[in-house]
Formats: C-alpha cells, sequence, structure tokens
C-alpha cells in the first residue's frame, strides 16, 4: 500500500463499515454491528499509529484526493494534509473512537438502537478524521458540519424523550450561530487570498498583515483581525467558549459513550485545533488573540463554578469538559498553540476516562446519575474507582500526571503572555485549578467514598429539577414528565452496584494508562522539541509566551521529572491540594457546612442554579424573538399588507372592473383564457395601428 | 433515422412527452388504471431517455446554444420555431424530465379519480416546460410560458384540496400582470428589431431608461414565477390546494423557470439596467432569505413551512444573479437543481404522510419515528439538506453564493448566511415536532412504514441529493462555460453610442 492509500483508507474504512451497519444493521446478527465496525476503527487506528511514526521522519504530505468544484477562478478541493498535527489528532480520534466502540457493547447492551449507535459513532469518526485531515477551508467546513450533525443524531439518539429532542435541536442551532461566523470568515479568506487551500493562504498572509478592509462606512479595520475572529466565532460554537456555551451540558442527554467520544475528546476540541491549525493567520492579529484569550479565561472560570453545584454525575463532568476547554483557549490566545494541542491530547484521555467512568457508575447504579444517591462505590467497582480516580488526579495537575505537564504549561504561558488580558487570563486560570479540584474532588468523594446513600432515602432519586430549564422551556414540555428517562431506574436500597464487564473495563484501563504517562513523555518532544516544526506558526517577538516557556524548560526544569518536582513547590499545586482537601473536608467530614453556605450565599446559589441566566436569556431573546418577528411577519406583512391590502385589493378592482366578462365565465381555465385574449388582443391591435 | 434524432434532440424531449400524455387519455378508464399508470409511467421514462443525449453529446467546451434546430413557423410576424439549448437549459431540462417520472410513480395508486388526465397533465406540462427551456424565439417561449400553466391550472383544480379556487384565483391574478408585460416587452423589441429571435435583442442596444423598462415588465412576468418577495403569497397557497404531484412540479421546475427567464431574457437583452438595478433585486432578494424565513418558522402547515422555505431558497437564486459573478451565478445554477430535488423529496415526504393521516398539519403528528423509521431516515436526510448541510446538494448552491456575495458586499454575505440559522431551526424544529417524541396519537401509532414504490422514489432522491453535494463537479461543468459568457456579455454596456 502507497502511504495515500493508507490515509485513505483511515476514514473511508469506519464509513464503509457506518454505511453497511446503518443500511443493513437491521438484517445483520446483532453482533455483525460492533464486529463490523470495531474492526472498521481498529484498522484505521492502526493505520493512523503507522501515519504519525511515518510523519516523524518525513515530510508533510500535501495532495489533492479530488477536486470537487470548479468555478470561474476558484476551485475547491478534497484532499489531505498529513503533517504531525493531524497525524496525533488521527491517532487520538482514532483510539478514543476504538476504546468508545468497545465500551459500547456493554453501555448499549440493551437498546433497541443498537446497530444504528454504531453506525452513528462510525461515521462520526470519519467526519472527525476528514476534518483534522483536510488541506483546505472548504474541507474543514465540511467536516466540521458533519461531526455537527452526528453530534445532532447521538444527543437525540433516545428520540423519545423530551429533553433529548429539546437537547439536540439546541446544539445544532447553536452551532450553527458559530458556523455563521465561521462561514464568513472563509469567505473573508478566499475572497482576499483567493484560494481556500491552507498552504497558498499561508504563504500569502504575511504580506497581508497590514491589509485593512471597509465594513461599515469609512472605518477600516484590519483584515486579519475581522477574518480570525470570524473564524474563532466557528471555534467558540464547536468547542462551546461562552457565550455559545450553552449547548453542550444539555448535550449530556446522549448516550454516556458519546458524551466520551464527542462531547469530552474529539468534537469539541476541533476548534481548538481549528485555531492551531491557523496559527499563521492568528499570528498577524493581537487583537483577534486577544479575543481569543479573553472568551477563553471566561469560560475556563466561570464555567468551572456551575461545575461545583451539579449534582448529576455526567452534568459535573460536562462542566468540566468546559472549563478545560477553556483552558486550552487560552494557552491559543496566548500563542502557545503547541501547549493548547498538547493539553487537547491529555485531556481526550483523561476526560474521556472520566466519562466513561461516569458512565460504568451509571450502569452499577441501574441509571441513577445524581451523585448525591451515590457513595462507597470503591467498594464494588474497583477497577471504575481506580481509573476515575486517575483520571481525576490527572484532571486537577497532580505532578507526574498527564494533566499537570499541560495544564501547568497553559498557566506558565498565560503568565508570560504580554498582550492585552493576559493578566486576567493569568488569574483566571490560577483560580481555575482550585476549582476543577473542588468539583473533582466533590464528586469523587461523593460516589466513591462515604456512605452507601442509595440505600437511605428513595423519595426523591430522581431528581425531576436536573432538567427542569429544558422542560419548561420545550413546546412539548406537557408530555415532558410521562417519559422522565425511562432508563433512570435507580438502585433499590437492598441492592449492591455491580461492575459492569471486561468490554467496560478494558477502554477505562486503556485510556488509564495515558491519562497517567503521556504527558511525561510527550511534553519535551511536543513543546520544547521539533514536534511542530512547520506546522504551527509563532511570532516571537510580538507574543513571547511561547520562547520563554521554552527559556524556562532549558534553564530551570531541564526535563520532565525537573518540572514535576518544581511543581511540587508552586501555586498551582498548592491550589489543587486545597481544593482536594476542602472538598473532602466539606462532603466528608462535615456535610453540614456545604448546605449552611448555600443558604447563607442563596443569591450566587440561584445564579450559579440558572447557569447565569444564559439559557433563559437565549431563549426569550432568540427562540422566542424569532417566532415573535416570524409571526409578526407572516400576519401583518403577508396575509395583511400584500394579501390583503394589495392582492385581494387588486382582486375586488379587477373583480368590479371585468364583471361583465367574468359573468360570462366560470371555471379556472377561462380566467387564463382571458389573458391570452387580452394578449392577442394587444398584439392585433398593435400591428394593426402600425401598418 | 438515429441521425434525425440527434438533430432534433429538443424536438423530441419536447413533443414525445406531450404525445405520451395525448396517447395517455385515450386509456382513459377509471375501472381499470393500471394500464393507464404503466403507460404514463412507459412515456415518461421513454421521455426522459431522449433528454439523457443532451449531457452525453453536450460540448462542456461551447458557452453558446447547442442542439440548435428550427424552421419558419409564422412567416408574416417572422415568428420561428427554433430551439437551443446552452449550459443553463439543458441542466434543468434534465431536471424537467426526471421529475416526470417521479411524479408519475408517486401518484401510482395514489391517485384513484381520473388517472389518465392526472398523468396526462403531468407529461404534457413537462413537454411544455422543456420548451419553455429550449426555445430560441420570444414567441415560441411566450406560448410554451403560457400553455404550460393550463394543466397546472387543471392538477390544482381538479385534484386540489378545498379552497383551489382562492388559489388558482390567486395565482391567476399574479401571473396575469407579470405576463401581459412581458409580452408588451416582447412586441416593443420585434418592433423595434423586426425579429423574434432572442440572440437579436442580445445585440440591440438600447438607452437605460428603455432597458430599466424592459428589465422591469420581465421582472414582472419573471419575478412572480421565482417568486421573490413581496409578489410570492400566491406560492403558499397554491402548494397547500396542489395534490403532491402538483406541489413537487411546481417546486421543482415551475419556479425555474423565473429563475431561468431571468438569465435568458431581462439580463442579457438589458444588461445595463440590470446592473443598474442590482441593488434593487439585491434586497428583494436578502428580504426572501431572511424575512421569508422567519415566516416559516411559524407555519403550522407543513406543505406551507416547505412553500417558505423554498421561497427562501429561491432568494439565494436571485442574489447569485445580481452579484454578477462566476461563484454566484454557478451557484444560483446549483442552487436551482439542488432545490429541484430538495424540495421535491420534502413535498413528497409530506404527502406519504398525508396519504397515511390526511393531515397537513405539523400538531397533528408527533413521534412519527417511532413507526415509521425508514420514512424517519429519509426525512431527516432531506431536512439536513434543506438546511444546507455540506455533503448535501443544499449546501454547495449557498455555499457558493455566500462565496460569491462576500465578494461584493460583506453584509450581503452576513444577512444571506442567516440561513445557516433560520434554515436549520424551521427545518429541524418541524422534523422535531413531527418525526421526535412519544407517538402521539392513534393515527401514528397505526401509520406503515413506507412501501417499495415510495422507497424507491425517496431513495433515488436521496442518492442525488448526496452525489451532488459530494461531487457537485459535473454540473458545474456544465454551466461554467456558459456563465463565463454570460458574464461578458453582462459586462458589455448595450447603450447606444453616446448616452
Amino acid at each position: 500500500m502507497t502511504m495515500q492509500q493508507i490515509y485513505l483508507a483511515i476514514p473511508l474504512l469506519p464509513l464503509l463499515a457506518a454505511i453497511i451497519i446503518g443500511l443493513f444493521g437491521k438484517m445483520l446478527p446483532r453482533a455483525a454491528a460492533h464486529l463490523v465496525t470495531i474492526a472498521g476503527v481498529a484498522v484505521s487506528c492502526a493505520l493512523s499509529i503507522y501515519v504519525l511514526k511515518d510523519a516523524m521522519t518525513s515530510q508533510p504530505y500535501n495532495e489533492t484526493v479530488y477536486s470537487w468544484l470548479k468555478s470561474g477562478n476558484f476551485s475547491f478541493e478534497i484532499g489531505f494534509l498529513i503533517d504531525r498535527l493531524s497525524a496525533m489528532m488521527m491517532v487520538v480520534v482514532t483510539f478514543v473512537s476504538l476504546m468508545v466502540h468497545i465500551y459500547t457493547i456493554g453501555y448499549m447492551a440493551e437498546d433497541k438502537g443498537y446497530a444504528r449507535f454504531f453506525s452513528y459513532i462510525s461515521l462520526f469518526t470519519f467526519s472527525m478524521l476528514m476534518l483534522v485531515m483536510s488541506n483546505n477551508f472548504m474541507q474543514l467546513f465540511f467536516g466540521w458540519e458533519a461531526v455537527g450533525l452526528v453530534s445532532y443524531l447521538l444527543i437525540g439518539f433516545w428520540y423519545t424523550r423530551p429533553t433529548a429532542i429539546y437537547a439536540n435541536l439546541k446544539a445544532f442551532l447553536v452551532n450553527r450561530v458559530g458556523d455563521f461566523g465561521f462561514l464568513l470568515g472563509i469567505g473573508l479568506v478566499l475572497y482576499h487570498f483567493g484560494s481556500l487551500d491552507y498552504a497558498a493562504v499561508f504563504s500569502v498572509a504575511p504580506q497581508m498583515a497590514d491589509t485593512k478592509i471597509n465594513l461599515i462606512g469609512n472605518a477600516s479595520w484590519s483584515l486579519m483581525t475581522v477574518t480570525c475572529i470570524l473564524l474563532f466565532i466557528g471555534a467558540m460554537g464547536k468547542s462551546a467558549q461562552v457565550p455559545l456555551h450553552v449547548w453542550l451540558p444539555d448535550s449530556m442527554e446522549g448516550p454516556t459513550p458519546i458524551s466520551a467520544l464527542i462531547h469530552a475528546a474529539t468534537m469539541v476540541t476541533a476548534g481548538i485545533f481549528m485555531v492551531a491549525r491557523m496559527s499563521p493567520l492568528f499570528e498577524l492579529s493581537s487583537t483577534a488573540l486577544s479575543f481569543v484569550l479573553i472568551i477563553g479565561s471566561i469560560t475556563a472560570l466561570f464555567m468551572g463554578f456551575l461545575g461545583i453545584i451539579q449534582n448529576d454525575i455526567k452534568r459535573v463532568v460536562a462542566y468540566s469538559t468546559l472549563s478545560q476547554l477553556g483552558y486550552m483557549t487560552v494557552a491559543l490566545g496566548a500563542s502557545a498553540y503547541s501547549v493548547a494541542i498538547f493539553h487537547l491530547m491529555t485531556h481526550a484521555f483523561f476526560k474521556a476516562l472520566l466519562f466513561l467512568g461516569a458512565g460504568s457508575v451509571i450502569m452499577g447504579m441501574h441509571h441513577d446519575q445524581d451523585i448525591r444517591n451515590m457513595g462507597n462505590l470503591k467498594k464494588y467497582m474497583p477497577i471504575t474507582w481506580l481509573t476515575s480516580l486517575v483520571g481525576s488526579l490527572a484532571l486537577i495537575g497532580t505532578p507526574f500526571l498527564s494533566g499537570f505537564y499541560s495544564k501547568d504549561s497553559i498557566i506558565e504561558a498565560a503568565k508570560f503572555s504580554t498582550i492585552t488580558g493576559s493578566g486576567f487570563a493569568y488569574f483566571a486560570v490560577l483560580a481555575g485549578v482550585f476549582v476543577t479540584a473542588f468539583y473533582s474532588f466533590r464528586m469523587y468523594f461523593l460516589v466513591f467514598h462515604g456512605k452507601e446513600k442509595w440505600r437511605e432515602h428513595k423519595a426523591d432519586h430522581h431528581n425531576h429539577n436536573l432538567h427542569k430549564d429544558a422542560h419548561t422551556q420545550d413546546d412539548s414540555h406537557d408530555d415532558a414528565h410521562n417519559d422522565d428517562h425511562a432508563h433512570h431506574h435507580g438502585l433499590s436500597p437492598t441492592d449492591n452496584p455491580h461492575e459492569p464487564g471486561w468490554v467496560v473495563k478494558l477502554p477505562l484501563i486503556l485510556l488509564a494508562i495515558p491519562s497517567l504517562v503521556i504527558g511525561y513523555f510527550a511534553i519535551e518532544p511536543m513543546l520544547y522539541g521539533d514536534f511542530f516544526k512547520g506546522v504551527i506558526y509563532v511570532n516571537n517577538e510580538a507574543h513571547p509566551a511561547m520562547h520563554a516557556l521554552t527559556h524556562h524548560w532549558h534553564t530551570i526544569f531541564h526535563s520532565a521529572v525537573g518540572m514535576a518536582m518544581h511543581g511540587l513547590m508552586t501555586l498551582p499545586f498548592l491550589l489543587a491540594f486545597s481544593g482536594v482537601a476542602l472538598a473532602w473536608f466539606f462532603y466528608m467530614k462535615r456535610p453540614d457546612i456545604p448546605a449552611m453556605i448555600q443558604k447563607r450565599f442563596a443569591l450566587i446559589n440561584t445564579i450559579l442554579e440558572n447557569k447565569y441566566g444564559f439559557d433563559s436569556l437565549y431563549y426569550r431573546m432568540f427562540a422566542e424573538g424569532s417566532r415573535f418577528i416570524g409571526n409578526k411577519l407572516w400576519l401583518i406583512g403577508d396575509v395583511k399588507i400584500i394579501d390583503g391590502a394589495l392582492v385581494n385589493g387588486t382582486a375586488n378592482l379587477i373583480g368590479k372592473l371585468s364583471g361583465i366578462v367574468r359573468k360570462l365565465q366560470s371555471g379556472l381555465i377561462y380566467h387564463y383564457a382571458f389573458a391570452m385574449i387580452i394578449g392577442i388582443f394587444f398584439m392585433l391591435s398593435f400591428y394593426t395601428l402600425k401598418f | 433515422m438515429v441521425e434525425y434524432f440527434t438533430q432534433h434532440l429538443l424536438s423530441f424531449a419536447i413533443w414525445l412527452p406531450i404525445l405520451a400524455g395525448i396517447l395517455v387519455l385515450f386509456t382513459a378508464n377509471d375501472s381499470k388504471p393500471n394500464a393507464t399508470r404503466w403507460v404514463a409511467l412507459i412515456g415518461s421514462l421513454v421521455s426522459f431517455a431522449v433528454t439523457v443525449p443532451l449531457y452525453t453529446h453536450f460540448n462542456f467546451a461551447d458557452g453558446g446554444f447547442q442542439f440548435q434546430e428550427g424552421f419558419q413557423w409564422i412567416l408574416t410576424f417572422n415568428i420561428n420555431y427554433h430551439l437551443g439549448a446552452d449550459g443553463i437549459a439543458v441542466p434543468l431540462i434534465l431536471l424537467t424530465s426526471f421529475t416526470t417520472v417521479i411524479v408519475v410513480i408517486a401518484a401510482w395508486e395514489v391517485i384513484e379519480k381520473r388517472v389518465a388526465q392526472y398523468m396526462a397533465s403531468f407529461l404534457i406540462m413537462s413537454g411544455l416546460m422543456i420548451g419553455v427551456f429550449s426555445a430560441l424565439d420570444a414567441i415560441l417561449y411566450y406560448v410554451f410560458w403560457e400553455a404550460m400553466l393550463i394543466p397546472m391550472f387543471l392538477v390544482i383544480g381538479i385534484w386540489g384540496g378545498p379552497n383551489r379556487v382562492y388559489a388558482t384565483v390567486k395565482f391567476f391574478l399574479y401571473t396575469l400582470l407579470g405576463s401581459l408585460l412581458m409580452l408588451v416587452a416582447f412586441i416593443y423589441l420585434y418592433h423595434q428589431t423586426g425579429s423574434f429571435e432572442i440572440v437579436d435583442y442580445y445585440k440591440f442596444p438600447m438607452p437605460l431608461n428603455v432597458q430599466t423598462l424592459i428589465f422591469l415588465a420581465f421582472f414582472a412576468a419573471f419575478a412572480v414565477k421565482i417568486p421573490m418577495w413581496p409578489v410570492h403569497t400566491w406560492l403558499p397557497d397554491a402548494h397547500v390546494e396542489a395534490p403532491t404531484g402538483g406541489s413537487v412540479v411546481l417546486a421543482a421546475i415551475a419556479l425555474k423557470l423565473g429563475g431561468y427567464s431571468f438569465l435568458r431574457f431581462a439580463m442579457p437583452i438589458a444588461p445595463d439596467a440590470a446592473h443598474h438595478l442590482s441593488g434593487f433585486m439585491i434586497s428583494l432578494s436578502l428580504i426572501a432569505i431572511v424575512y421569508i424565513a422567519l415566516v416559516a418558522l411559524v407555519q403550522k402547515d407543513m406543505k406551507k413551512l416547505i412553500a417558505y422555505s423554498s421561497i427562501s431558497h429561491m432568494g439565494f437564486v436571485t442574489l447569485g444573479f445580481f452579484i454578477f459573478n462566476n461563484l454566484g451565478l454557478e451557484g444560483a445554477m446549483v442552487q436551482m437543481v439542488s432545490h429541484g430535488f430538495i424540495s421535491a423529496a420534502m413535498f413528497l415526504c409530506v404527502g406519504v404522510l398525508y396519504d397515511r393521516v390526511h393531515s397537513r398539519q405539523i400538531e397533528a403528528y408527533g413521534g412519527v419515528a417511532n413507526t415509521m423509521p425508514v420514512f424517519a431516515a429519509f426525512a431527516v436526510l432531506f431536512a439536513m439538506a434543506n438546511s444546507g448541510l455540506p455533503g448535501t446538494s443544499g449546501f454547495v448552491g449557498e455555499f457558493m453564493v455566500i462565496l460569491g456575495a462576500i465578494q461584493v458586499n460583506f453584509w450581503y454575505a452576513f444577512l444571506a448566511s442567516f440561513t445557516l440559522i433560520f434554515g436549520a431551526a424551521y427545518t429541524l424544529w418541524m422534523v422535531k415536532r413531527v418525526f421526535y417524541g412519544e407517538v402521539a396519537n392513534q393515527h401514528v401509532a397505526t401509520l406503515k412504514d413506507l412501501n417499495k414504490r415510495e422507497f424507491l422514489i425517496l431513495a433515488t432522491l436521496a442518492i442525488l441529493v448526496l452525489a451532488l453535494g459530494v461531487y457537485p463537479q459535473p454540473l458545474t461543468d456544465m454551466t461554467n462555460a456558459t456563465v463565463t459568457q454570460l458574464l461578458s456579455q453582462l459586462s458589455q454596456s448595450k447603450l447606444p453610442a453616446g448616452l
């Protein structure tokens, strides 16, 4: 096989599997669904690893597969750019996807949509691969929307649940708001650079750095700033940055395996990947980078706060994902693109692990997701417990674990950044460390330690409040209560939770390993070696953070061990440690204190419970607002003015004028014949007069 | 014989379905409808087959009229039977003959009353519409243009819904005004040039005020047909009353007659006026895209919703025309063909539900995916195509027009891009209410999934929607030379010297 054939096979195998199972899944035996799709993804993963190895030594591959469309001077192509960035993303995507495929055998075992689910996740893998392997903006947009489609289908996988079909519509539309900006950004790129090919655009970009465009009146704007901000708006949608973050927590309505794959490890990081890919453009606009930095900081800190008050195990992890995406965005804003990608990778492993662990807990608890009903699960689910502990420790940045290396580097990058907003960013990511440690271990202690609370009260364990807003905002809220999660049976007080089988445990273990060690091994080559040489471009004079980081590494840390040892004595570690300690004290030792705080600071609690009011504001402004305007335009514009006054007015007028003629006629063809008669009459009279 | 055929491809394409339609009328017998159906199907298939050589024999490098044929028709007025097709006509001719096959199959068991007349109407209409797309003589064109409406009136009037009289009267009023003004324009041009040849009009210089009047006369006729805001209100009513086949032809082809005619008449005959009025045309297009999308959002009737969605999507066609660049014009062409597939599919989907439950109201449904999973899969695919998802044909045209528009003015593209949000909102919200959720009522609970015939037509359309989305180049290869030639023609002023 030539390399080109391998590149083609990597996305096409999952696609083929998805098509086979999607079309014929119902005719084939149940096992075929996972056998075919896993085979596809496994081969694709193995080939991706081979491609990554190859990319370490060879030049980037940049070729067209086929010409999609030609129009005038512009041509749009489907093609691959395989360099280390895309090769690394391919490995992450296919590996996590493979783990999720295996895990799904256990998680969805009893679902009647078994084959459909496998078909969707394979289709997702294909779309995501097309996105990361693209060598041009158009195909990027293709993959971008395609992953959005699969996300829509999977959030609404249980399509009879009102909350799920509300969430998937919301996710799609909010993402479309981001895509709105993204598409305009692509349009500006095509217009000003004459091409959508990355290589062509990036090579011209430096000459365009000072180009100005007029958007409103004569005020001139920097082309690069406008373009980059528009492109970044796309990233804000997909990577759930404030204020376009509202869809991600609701996306937890989807089955847990896809929360791990799509809404934690891969799809939501597409925006981060995209900005890193576009580093030659973003580097030309400090304004755009400041925008990126500030949005990222807000997301990192304020979404973390919301994780503290969640009681649904998946929603805690979801807010944690939002916050971590904010961290990556901060790294991008600080021009530490390689750090962002590094965190993207480590996060993909430990967050997928945390989600799959949460899924295992949910299975053990018989689909009760409320952490207040759990406790002491370490006794019944040892593998889930240990792997979740690894995931949580990695997430909060425990030295030597993967998350430590990536997150500490982000904090350092924010510290060394000099652009507008970097002060706030540094504060936000530092404070975020404490918040992250607190909510992560609040969940960890409540789930795995303490009393076995499902044995106590059974009164309110369905917790209807979790989906309160979705219900009240949904049009179909009347039947919302008919089906409040048919799967939420909950564990009866006398039952013991059981750990699911090896198809669930194996992915947990396989994800725990990189969560432990990948940071240790990867930091030096990825951040300070030449892994991203020629792929990521940084203007060190204008944006010195990465340069300072490298200097720091070579003068102080020297190695990954050095960095971890040094990390034990720094502020982030102290913050993380106090977060864990406080969580332990509050939830293990003195559970009365958080309850008291909740009462004492009711206002803050309300703000957090309403998620800062974004959801209700958007609902009123956009959903109800556009329906209101639509109704007005329709009933006043169309019905009253155009039809009422103009059309029917004219009709009445004509009716009066042609009253005599009309009386002679009945039926519809006559009306028409009338038109022709008039036509001929005009024509004849015209020529009689002329000749 | 073969030679005769290849030299008269367009005549065959026009007259074969018309003859087939007349033949079908002779089989009229509602107690034995199957014979009629088979004759109609074979007629439509043969009619489609004779249009295929228009693609296979097409010279992609030639932007001018191909497959020309003709003879003198009415000597006194120098009216000729002159046919020819270029890169913008051929795709629409193929779309017409293809859609007719779909309509015939879609009507199979659904139409039980006056089967022969129904089938004949569509076959004859197909020939007449191909006539519109291939006529190169203004009067010949006008005859086809007007004649095509007769079977459409019949289809709505005989097989239509309860409020069909209002709908047809409204349709009639709009059309009357437009067509008359167009005829006046033709007569004026004949008076000036002594010819009804369209190509002669292209060369005829005119001062701007005359061009403007000519352009507005054409505009009156074509804007109604497309339809553009604010002369669009006949379309939702016509769709609601029309039987499924009528809606399919109306949306898939009849609307394109207006779009095509802008490219064939209004713009090249009055290029200076077209430039002069481009701001006006673009404004109307953008209003259609944004305003109509919001109106679509609040519709309660599925057919009305799709009708408004059509108007909004046709806004991209006119926007693409009047930004005067390759991306815009070719994008508009792609959008027309794509909309032909998607709107046909969407109306057929409504037909599938209507045949079973006899309601078009969104609120009459809910949870259809539970009882009709295969159908739901198709519906979601077409809904996604209607929302312009990449990989489906719905994306291509909008993408090209938006990229073309941004080159003219950022804010045109900005407003047009709202379709990304609104288009998805109204389509997917409908999908949510109709297909998702628990089974809403007894009617939905007893629904049967697609039969083989329905599966066949929806699958065919699905393949086309995907194929055009994944690989649109064959289509743009066809239009490219013609569009480039048209653009250069439009860039040359036709103002007489010294003005």
